[in-house]
């Protein structure tokens, strides 16, 4: 207690140490005047009674030492000078301690960023009870790896199996939403009645669904999302129990969503309704479109989920052979699903960002390392005056912590700037799909991550030079001046090599994705992309009834638009190019052998000027006209990879399909072959299509293509203006260009911003790798003036001066990249899912970083190089 | 040389508070003299390793200082005894007694030549 109260106190008197010191100089002062004031009245002269009292009073600085070390701490207080002296040191040179503090900052603030990024996507559970439990349930064809599930085989799954605590479904759907100033397309979804209560969700206001809610017979009620609550009925209480109208039907309003809710699949659903199975689809088991949701009972594991679902799956196919001929099953992680896409390129940009951090890191060290050289002689000298190792240990430390405290509080700034760029950067329809991102912060999480890098960063800074010193008094014996720089030289070129193959991967790294990228904007999309505007339009379905009615409504869209300035051609789809694969159909082909195989194909409606408006190519036979229409025969136009698969050196003209019972009502004669359309994403493959005339199967919402001479944004208000002039129920959403769905498409956006930000990386990584090499030659080429000069005295060459400097460079250059070019491989092997078209070894990417790499290389040498060759052999002779 | 000063410095803590206790609030030139005094001038004490000694029973919270006039009107930082000081002093002498009559004992039979 009292050792506790005595440190307080010397504690304490690190503050007050000038107080205290003046207080001790009066009291020794007092001490001496009393003392010559006996002195004298014992008779002593003034002078004589001054001099003995100071000579009994002792050595006055070795009493003010003593009462310092007793009135402070000493380690601390010499600390503190340590602190000033380094803080002096950095003050002194700017230079070096910008530098030094930049990169720190640079690689601190970028991987924290990035951190940041992975912390929001992968590491915060989703907000669901207990997540690790949830699975994402669905049926798989040997075509589609995750198929939907279809209403009637969801009853039968959830009946039939033992794993899952429960098993719920959902399904996107838009909504047409009537408001207070008309109509609006919203989204919203379908859900069975215990999807929350299989996420563990509670709605924060109101309820959730009750069971059986989600049956054909019950009352229509909507559960609001939070964001949607606050939006369009300002936050109002009130709101449950009131009725709102979807889609010209009312629902009432029974609760809202808790605020951090959010399900990525069906992206920003507002509305959120129950399944109540009507219509056609619902009643047929072969019309998939439901995604499931499970939760897994207590110590049953995924894999003997997916061995019961499959096996249920099986017993389906056995009963339904008919409809659920191959459709097996599958099960994956919830959150696999949700941020699978995400994952591997924040994973990549992670690591590439950790060898920035790295190389930033290893540049820091080396400017160190040079500093402790160019300090040797300050060394020996505290050295001499009686510093201890351990004292002159402690300098290195405190520098390297210095150095790494304010880089990192730099870079904690910067990064919270920096998310919040690259956050902006993402387009609003990415960002939808991945609503996590918005618990994007610098939290608890990010900032131990900071702070394990920086301590990281501290030791190795302060352990380099201290490593340095131990090093420096190996060689205190031998006294000679070339060994001090070859010591020096073998650390510091070991960094430069350790950088320049970290650069190297980042440049590999970044040319690969390049060129993967300019691989996929490459892709023949089959039809033209520049210059089409493209729109989703949705009619109220009660004033359009009959198909008469809706195939009215997509002629006069078409004539109106039309008839506007600018439009070459118009044309209408149900599901426009570059969506997804998907909305298929099972074909069975007329006069052929059939045993019940599912020939799934894209299924597509379009209007008549369809594939001249897309400038697709036609192979053979016609297209549509206007006049195929219900009174005539069905027609199709097929696709060519449908054609190669079924009709190999055949001609498909004339002949029929239709469905796997070849029922009457859709059988289809094919007309005419387009060459193949990609109606996925770029990077996806082709599947066997059809398209069928919008003439003959009319219907109320289609997206509008239209083609025009104009800029496309400026005539886009015009042809949304058209159309809702036809009937105000109207809705038009998705307004856009083709390019700008080619550019915001998730899967050219996640390649694109990759390819961006690891180029950036390894452009850093490039300059301060050749940085870096620039410092160890030019350091070299200093600490061998003398050496330089006895060879020019002696009669060499300028030019074999050069080739000696640049031999020593491009031995390290070499190594960086025969080095680089092995782990560049490995990396991209590794990282092979995100490239496209492009093999991990790609020649002419390696060579062309090798090139650039040892030009700047080259170049960064050429400077020392240069210097050394112009050596002065008199002064350089002369310097030591 | 250096074993003697370490000795001296525990001693010379408790010669302080012996010191305060008998004559009360005192600066530290009187308690250097008093202190020789008492010694008969045999010990040669310098005065100056009084202070930081004098910090360091003040810092434990034996004693405690504070500034006045000497008796020749001289500004003077007086120490004084506090209760815990005078604790600390009876615990001293306790210890210091008892070690000085093990030694003593120890030393006995060496000084008896039979």
């Amino acid at each position: 207690m009292r050792q506790l109260r005595a440190w307080l106190i010397r504690f304490k008197g690190l503050f007050l140490k000038d107080a205290r010191e003046r207080e001790l100089a009066d009291e020794l002062e007092s001490h001496l005047q009393m003392h010559v004031d006996d002195n004298i009245r014992a008779g002593m002269s003034p002078p004589e009674a001054r001099r003995v009292a100071v000579m009994k009073l002792g050595g006055v600085e070795q009493a003010k030492e003593a009462y310092r070390d007793r009135g402070t701490i000493p380690l601390l207080e010499s600390m503190a000078h340590d602190l000033r002296f380094t803080l002096r040191q950095l003050r002194k040179n700017p230079a070096f301690s910008v530098t030094a503090v930049a990169m720190v900052a640079l690689g601190i603030g970028a991987s924290v960023a990035i951190f940041a990024f992975v912390d929001a996507a992968l590491i915060k559970p989703l907000p669901y009870q207990n997540p690790s439990r949830l699975l994402f349930v669905t049926e798989a064809t040997p075509f589609i790896p995750r198929a939907a599930i279809s209403y009637a085989d969801y009853i039968d799954w959830k009946k039939l199996n033992t794993v899952f605590e429960s098993l719920d479904v959902y399904s996107h759907r838009g909504y047409v939403l009537n408001t207070p100033t008309g109509t609006e397309l919203v989204d919203g979804a379908r859900v069975s009645d215990g999807l929350f209560h299989t996420l563990g969700v509670v709605p924060a206001l109101g309820r959730d669904f009750y069971h059986g809610e989600d049956l054909a017979g019950a009352p229509r009620t909507v559960i609001l999302s939070y964001a949607s609550w606050q939006k369009r009925f300002a936050g109002q209480p009130e709101i449950v129990g009131q009725q709102l109208t979807l889609n010209e039907t009312p629902y009432t309003v029974v609760g809202v969503l808790p605020e951090n809710f959010h399900f990525a699949p069906v992206e920003n659903a507002e509305f959120w309704t129950t399944l109540h199975p009507a219509g056609f689809c619902d009643e047929r088991r072969s019309c998939h479109y439901l995604q499931g949701v499970a939760r897994l009972k207590e110590g049953v594991t995924q894999a003997a989920a997916l061995a019961e679902v499959t096996r249920i799956a099986k017993d389906l196919e056995a009963h339904y052979p008919d409809s659920n001929r191959n459709q097996g099953a599958t099960v994956a992680p919830l959150s696999e699903v949700i941020v699978g896409d995400v994952k591997p390129i924040l994973l990549l940009l992670l690591g590439g960002v950790g060898l920035l951090l790295l190389i930033a890191c290893s540049n820091v060290a080396s400017l160190l390392l040079v500093r402790s050289e160019t300090r040797r002689r300050e060394l020996a000298v505290r050295r001499a005056l009686g510093a201890t190792r351990a004292r002159l240990i402690r300098q290195f430390v405190i520098e390297g912590l210095v150095i790494v405290v304010i880089g990192t509080t730099a870079g904690l700034l910067s990064s919270h700037w920096t998310m919040q760029i690259l956050a902006g950067l993402i387009p609003k329809n990415m960002m939808a799909g991945m609503p996590y991102l918005n618990g994007l912060a610098l939290n608890s999480r990010v900032l131990i991550f900071a702070l394990t890098v920086a301590a990281f960063a501290a030791a190795l800074f302060s352990l380099t030079p201290a490593f340095r010193l131990s090093t420096l008094e190996m060689r205190e014996a031998d006294n000679s001046r070339g060994a001090a720089g070859r010591v020096w030289t073998r650390i510091g070129s070991k960094l430069v090599i350790l950088e320049l193959t970290t650069a190297m991967v980042l440049l590999v790294g970044a040319g690969l994705l390049g060129k993967s990228f300019y691989r996929l904007m490459q892709v023949d999309a089959g039809f033209e992309t520049a210059h089409l505007i493209t729109m989703t339009v949705r009619a109220p379905m009660s004033a359009y009834e009959k198909d008469e009615q809706a195939l009215a409504l997509g002629r006069d869209v078409v004539d109106q638009i039309k008839s506007l300035p600018g439009v070459t051609s118009v044309a209408l789809a149900d599901v426009l190019p570059l969506s997804f694969n998907g909305n298929t159909d099972w074909i069975r082909f007329v006069g052929r052998a059939y045993n019940g195989e599912h020939n799934e194909v894209n299924q597509r409606l379009a209007s008549s000027g369809y594939f001249a408006t897309l400038q697709a190519r036609l192979l053979r036979g016609r297209t549509f006209k206007d006049s195929d229409d219900a009174t005539k025969p069905n027609v199709v136009v097929i696709n060519q990879t449908l054609a190669k698969k079924y009709f190999p050196g055949e001609d498909p003209i004339g002949q029929r399909f239709g469905d796997t019972d070849l029922h009457p009502d859709t059988l289809r004669e094919i007309i005419g072959v387009v060459d193949d359309i990609k109606e996925g994403p770029l990077d996806s493959e082709i599947w066997p299509a059809y398209y069928a005339p919008f003439n003959q199967h009319p219907r109320v919402d289609f997206s509008v293509v239209v083609r025009t001479t104009q800029l496309e944004q400026s005539l886009m208000p015009a042809v949304a203006d058209v159309i809702s002039r036809l009937n105000s129920k109207i809705t038009i959403s998705n307004q856009t260009t083709m390019m700008a769905r080619v550019n915001n498409a998730p899967t050219v956006y996640l390649r694109r911003s990759s390819t961006w930000l690891v180029g950036g990386f390894a452009l850093v990584a490039l300059l301060l790798g050749v940085v870096g090499l620039y410092g160890v030659i030019a350091y070299s080429v200093s600490q061998r003036t003398r050496e330089i000069g006895v060879r020019i005295a002696l009669g060499a060459q300028r030019g074999s001066v050069y080739r000696l400097i640049l031999k020593e460079a491009g031995v390290l250059a070499l190594a960086g990249i025969v080095i680089g070019t092995g782990c560049a491989i490995l990396v991209a092997s590794v990282m092979r899912k995100l490239l496209f078209g492009t093999p991990p070894w790609d020649i002419a990417t390696l060579i062309s970083v090798a090139a650039v790499l040892g030009a700047s290389a080259l170049l960064a040498s050429f400077l020392p190089a240069r210097r050394a060759a112009s050596v002065n052999p008199i002064s350089a002779l002369r310097a030591e | 040389m250096s074993a003697k000063t370490e000795i001296w410095q525990g001693t010379l803590a408790l010669m302080i508070l012996k010191t305060l206790a008998t004559l009360g609030p005192l600066h530290g030139y009187g308690i250097a003299r008093r202190i020789e005094q008492t010694s008969g001038d045999r010990l040669a004490l310098n005065y100056g390793t009084l202070y930081p000694a004098l910090l360091k029973l003040e810092q434990e919270g034996w004693i405690v200082a504070e500034w006045g006039v000497s008796e020749n009107n001289r500004k003077a930082k007086y120490y004084k005894l506090t209760r815990a000081g005078r604790k600390q002093l009876e615990r001293e002498t306790k210890e210091w007694n008892q070690t000085t009559a093990i030694v003593a004992r120890f030393l006995e039979p060496a000084e008896d030549p039979s």
